[in-house]
């Protein structure tokens, strides 16, 4: 186990790597740099010269190799550079931002989990057959629409026509009820199908019915038999939900004004601050990373058929 | 016993809902249990046997039926109760015995709870008697280390250990009543007759009935009392099963009968020729395989020997069986015959070229020479091709003919094969089990190989299907002068089709030589096993000495 664990961290060490590597030879590829943004700016009325200067100070004038060892130099030793937009240690700005990303992640996901499974019992349970037919469509729905116009949508519907929710100076937490539920619909539709899937697989199985020969009740072995093993494979998607759910978090933050990692990516992108993108790119590679691994580990725990053989009979 | 009979079945129909129209799968069947008798249900696929046997414990498919007709359990209708009702019956008084115990236990969890999980659901609350009883119930139908075995999840125990498993959570409340559905298919023939075997013992025991569903004529004729035939969901015939094994009433159980393998001793094949040379020559062989040994590496580092030094010889135009059970290295043996996998030592010489020595374009040519006829024809055809497709894609492969030239000789197979030309447009799913293996026999031929390698090829198929594809498959031999080499666990079918055999148990070779001298004066143990194992022996004995007259 722990020879797995160490090779597994490992692996995670090499992607990140590659992950900083390759995002840091993107930007590069791209013309323009973050010092000639900002400084360019007619309002500022630099000379040439000054300009050059100024970024010879950032390291700007350097050759990419020398740059690129620096910057992963600075990385391992924890620091993440500047801002050169905000003029403020990118440090700085992740720990001011993270938290309400990941109020808003953590929050979104539970409401996605919950609407899936509301979705699936009543796909799977409601008592007329039209209304569960009629639910199993929901989630090819769902994961149609685009974020920003659901977004968009919610605003002019909740807010603007009902006006259960305020957008203009909200409460704390009123203002999450609709971004929440923006990134939560379409996170919630792959996992609600992978789910619906599941539980008509396993419900067909004969051990299903071996339970049912025993006495148990439908629902008895719904819960008992059916339900878990529908479950293990939702598990093996939830690496890929988390990177839906950080593309989410981009675009609603935008479209709700929010503070937080993704409007940060938004502003770093539209300024080509490279310091910010490099330490967003790393952090949402650290946390898939994390995940996979936590995934990895608890799949075992849960499916015993995963768990290495103790001198089973062939 | 007289008096009311424990089950019974009455008129019974039962249909089975596609979009929106129904069809009837069960038209008006009856037959009575009575108890401590065993009554076997048998027929061919598609005969009703198993939604009659559903509909008894009250788990038809979602999408079945009951239209008519009274299902009595001790005088008392079943048939109209509501799912909430029959479950304090199911496991309780009637119990279940599925097929394919593979499938039919919780990956999930563990052996103890799911044997203990029926005694929780009728109303057993103690833990400690629960883990007790258990272990008890684990002990008595013969499973080693039963406190283990509690602890161990399914994917830890073999077929027949999770059989034993199944059939300790149905004799758990000791039922009145046990519907055994086709409890031994897909088990090896040694573990299929100690299931059976545990199955009349536990019978004896608690004195239960069992309606047991069968595809198998011998299993039926050696273990129930009575014996009804279906087919196409009508009864054909029913009677005790001695009197109906020796003079069958109805055609349908005749040509069942003189179709199962395992009931008909005769040889009806007739012996290919000895060669009358005095000495053999290497010509004379298609295939000779010397010492053939393949280990596998295992995850801990060390070696599994699948194949220890086997060695036979494959004559021209016969056929040569290998036997074995799961595990006993068959497998891995082909696959190096035909080149998919590099043994660890010994020699195969396929028309007098070793195969090792070949690389890759000469082992695609090689490839002409022996060709492979799996065990499922449903899996071993591309669902998205068509039967013509499927036929001539080899030659595709090979050489460019012209388009005519590759229809001549798809028509030509098919002909041969005994196959509609109307069949070529058709996908596989709109075929026959037997259609499909006569459609994967045709792919096979097309390259005229010299080899066939038949991997339980007729295994998957019924009883009057199988012996149609035996019999063209020795037809082909003749004409084509071909090669066989006939893989089965089944030694029935292998007395019908080949002059040799070799028997394989775990790796080795424990027995080679000629069909009748393996069958007459077998030398090893294991071989004695395994023929006193095939089904049907008792069944028929019986009915012979009731009327020696029928003895063809």
């Amino acid at each position: 186990m722990s020879r797995y664990l160490i090779s597994r961290i490992g692996q995670a060490l090499v992607v990140l790597w590659a992950a900083f590597t390759l995002s840091f030879v993107l930007l590069q590829a791209l013309p323009g740099d973050a010092v000639l943004i900002k400084f360019l700016n007619p309002d500022f009325g630099l000379s040439q010269e000054q300009i050059a200067d100024i970024r010879a100070s950032y390291g700007a004038d350097r050759s990419v190799t020398a740059q690129y060892l620096h910057a992963l130099g600075n990385v391992l030793s924890g620091d993440f550079g500047y801002s050169i937009q905000a003029g403020v240690p990118v440090r700085q700005l992740l720990a001011e931002n993270l938290p309400a990303t990941l109020r808003l992640a953590c929050l979104a996901f539970l409401a996605a989990v919950v609407l899936a499974f509301a979705v699936t019992l009543l796909s799977t349970f409601a008592t007329f057959a039209w209304l569960r037919s009629a639910i199993q469509v929901l989630p090819s729905l769902f994961i149609s629409l685009p974020v920003f116009w659901l977004g968009i949508m919610l605003i002019q519907i909740f807010s603007f026509r009902l006006r259960l929710v305020s957008v203009i100076n909200p409460g704390p937490w009123e203002a999450l009820i609709l971004p929440v539920a923006t990134i939560a619909v379409p996170i919630s539709a792959p996992l609600a199908q992978i789910l619906m899937r599941n539980l008509d697989a396993v419900a067909h199985q004969p051990f299903v019915t071996v339970a049912r020969a025993k006495g148990a009740s439908r629902a008895f072995a719904f819960w008992r038999h059916v339900l878990r093993n529908a479950l293990l494979p939702t598990l093996a998607i939830a690496g890929v939900l988390f990177g839906e759910l950080l593309a989410g978090a981009v675009v609603t933050e935008t479209v709700f004004g929010l503070n937080g990692i993704g409007a940060l990516t938004h502003k770093a992108v539209g300024n080509q601050d490279a310091a910010v993108l490099q330490a967003v790119v790393l952090f949402c590679a650290v946390a898939f990373v994390v995940i996979t691994l936590f995934v990895d580990l608890a799949s075992p725990l849960l499916d015993p058929r995963l768990r290495s053989k103790t001198g089973a009979p062939a | 016993m007289s008096g009311t009979p424990l089950l019974s079945i009455r008129d019974l129909s039962v249909s089975y809902r596609e979009k929106d129209d129904w069809s009837r799968v069960v038209h008006g069947v009856s037959l009575d249990v009575h108890r401590g008798e065993v009554v076997a249900l048998v027929g061919e696929s598609g005969s009703g046997k198993t939604t009659t046997a559903q509909s008894v414990i009250g788990l038809l498919p979602g999408n079945g039926r009951i239209d008519q007709g009274e299902i009595r359990l001790d005088g008392t209708d079943i048939s109209r109760w509501p799912s909430r009702r029959l479950d304090a019956i199911r496991g309780a008084r009637i119990s279940l015995i599925p097929q394919d115990p593979g499938s039919a236990l919780n990956p999930i969890r563990t052996i103890g709870a799911q044997v203990g999980e029926i005694l929780k659901i009728h109303g057993w609350r103690d833990k400690k008697a629960i883990a007790s009883r258990v272990v008890e119930l684990l002990a008595r139908v013969g499973l080693t280390e039963p406190e283990l075995r509690a602890r161990q999840y399914p994917h830890e125990l073999s077929g027949g250990m999770k059989q034993r498993v199944l059939i300790a959570i149905a004799v758990a409340l000791q039922p009145e009543l046990i519907v055994a559905d086709e409890p031994t298919s897909g088990l090896d023939v040694t573990v299929q007759r100690r299931i059976l075997d545990l199955i009349d013992e536990l019978r004896l025991e608690f004195g239960t009935s069992v309606l047991l569903v069968t595809h198998d004529l011998g299993v039926a004729a050696d273990r129930a009392g009575r014996l009804v035939v279906m087919q196409g969901g009508r009864i054909q015939e029913e009677g005790p099963t001695a009197a109906l094994i020796a003079a069958p009433r109805s055609a349908y159980a005749r040509r069942l009968l003189a179709d199962a393998p395992s009931l008909d001793m005769t040889v009806r094949r007739q012996p290919r020729p000895e060669p009358i040379r005095e000495r053999d020559e290497a010509d004379d062989f298609a295939v000779i395989v010397e010492d053939l040994t393949h280990d596998f590496p295992l995850a801990d580092g060390g070696t599994f020997r699948a194949v220890d030094g086997i060695s036979f010889r494959l004559r021209r135009g016969t056929t040569h069986a290998l036997v074995g059970e799961s595990g006993s290295g068959k497998t891995t043996t082909i696959r190096s015959i035909v080149g998919f996998e590099k043994p660890t030592a010994g020699r195969i010489l396929v028309d007098g070229t070793d195969i090792a020595a070949l690389h890759r374009a000469d082992l695609r040519r090689f490839r002409r020479k022996i060709q492979l006829v799996y065990q499922n024809p449903f899996a071993s055809l591309d669902p998205r091709q068509n039967v013509f497709e499927i036929i001539e894609e080899p030659l595709l492969n090979f050489d460019k003919r012209e388009k005519d030239e590759r229809r001549r000789s798809v028509e030509s197979l098919l002909d041969r094969v005994g196959l509609s030309r109307t069949l070529l447009g058709r996908a596989p799913h709109a075929l026959s089990g037997g259609q499909r293996q006569r459609v994967a026999i045709a792919r096979a031929l097309v390259l005229e190989p010299q080899v066939l390698v038949l991997d339980e090829a007729v295994s998957a198929l019924d009883v009057t299907v199988q012996a149609q594809v035996l019999k063209l498959l020795d037809e082909l031999q003749r004409d084509l002068g071909l090669t066989y080499l006939f893989v089965s666990h089944d030694l029935a079918v292998v007395r019908q089709i080949a002059d040799s055999v070799s028997v394989l148990h775990r790796g080795r070779q424990v027995e080679s030589g000629p069909v009748e001298q393996i069958f007459h004066a077998p030398t090893s143990s294991y071989t004695r096993d395994l023929l006193a194992a095939i089904p049907g022996r008792t069944g028929v004995e019986r009915a012979r000495t009731l009327s020696p007259g029928s003895d063809r």
